[in-house]
């Protein structure tokens, strides 16, 4: 974390997503960075989608598998002509596995200013318990 | 006047071998990244933050996409036709006892100028940070505008 303070960001192009699966709709898709730590009680899931509003996200687990999905409308205006176009917009697309058992009920999402946070928190039993062993 | 000449040797003079080398690299360069980059990416600075710039009548539109960042946080300024960004990216420190499986969001500084294709109206452009994505709307002068001009007939 110290040498990061003082870096300076370099200019990532985005990542389009590769997929076995094509999409039916036409545009672009990208894959979000993201940034997951886990903790005793749950999984945090940071990713970054500029441009990406509450109601189009689409947040889904299903057998496991976590599935991040969002439609992007471009900020374009319908008048505007191109002068430089150094970056594309379109869908986010993300999936995970996870390995830990969660709690659907308690997943908590947040969108701001186009991070998602997203806390999934473990089911009791894969949480780690301390067992005390009694001496007789 | 010896180390005049010596400079403008041609290609078969003692230093040329490896001018010429990089000539040829640098050529090689640039059909490779044609080929390999679209037409539109061509165009990119590679500078933080990949910006696009679109233009109507009146305005330019910069837009840039910085997740995470506030609005106060940002340092826009124009002067003239060049606009001016710069801000700082901190990621908080989550719990210390977390262990991460994945890190790709990245923390850092930037700065970066761009000059716009004309002069603008300094004193009415309008900066809008909105899910993470930055719009600077800048009118064009009125020097800069396009101006529908009336044939006559005599």
């Amino acid at each position: 974390m110290t040498d990061a303070e003082n870096k300076a960001l370099q200019a990532k192009e985005k990542a389009e997503v590769t997929t076995p699966a094509e999409g039916t709709k036409p545009g672009l898709v990208f894959t979000p960075a993201v940034d997951i730590f886990e903790t005793d009680k749950e999984i945090t899931v940071l990713a970054d989608m500029p441009g990406v509003k509450a109601g189009e996200l689409n947040i889904d687990l299903h057998e496991n598998v976590l599935t991040l999905d969002s439609d992007v409308k471009p900020p374009e205006g319908p008048k505007e002509a191109d002068v430089i176009r150094e970056y594309n917009t379109g869908k986010y697309y993300r999936q995970f596995r996870l390995s830990q058992v969660i709690d659907q009920a308690k997943i908590d999402a947040e969108l701001k200013d186009g991070v998602l946070r997203l806390r999934l928190p473990k089911v009791e039993a894969a949480k780690p318990r301390q067992i005390q062993v009694k001496t007789a | 006047m010896l180390l005049t000449r010596r400079t403008e040797w041609p290609a078969w003079g003692w230093a040329s071998p490896f001018a010429e080398l990089e000539r040829m690299r640098r050529q090689m360069e640039l059909l490779s990244g044609g080929l390999s980059r679209g037409l539109l990416e061509a165009s990119s600075a590679g500078v933080f933050p990949l910006m696009n710039v679109t233009e109507d009548k009146d305005n330019y539109y910069v837009r840039a996409e910085l997740p995470g960042f506030k609005a106060a946080e940002l340092d826009i300024s124009v002067t003239g036709d060049s606009l001016s960004i710069a801000g700082e990216r901190k990621l908080p420190v989550e719990d210390e006892k977390a262990q991460y499986h994945r890190r790709e969001r990245e923390s850092g500084q930037f700065s970066r100028i761009i000059t716009l294709p004309a002069h603008v109206d300094t004193g009415r452009v309008d900066a809008r940070c909105a899910d993470g994505l930055l719009t600077v709307v800048l009118p064009k002068a009125e020097a800069a505008k396009p101006k529908q001009i009336t044939v006559k007939t005599s």
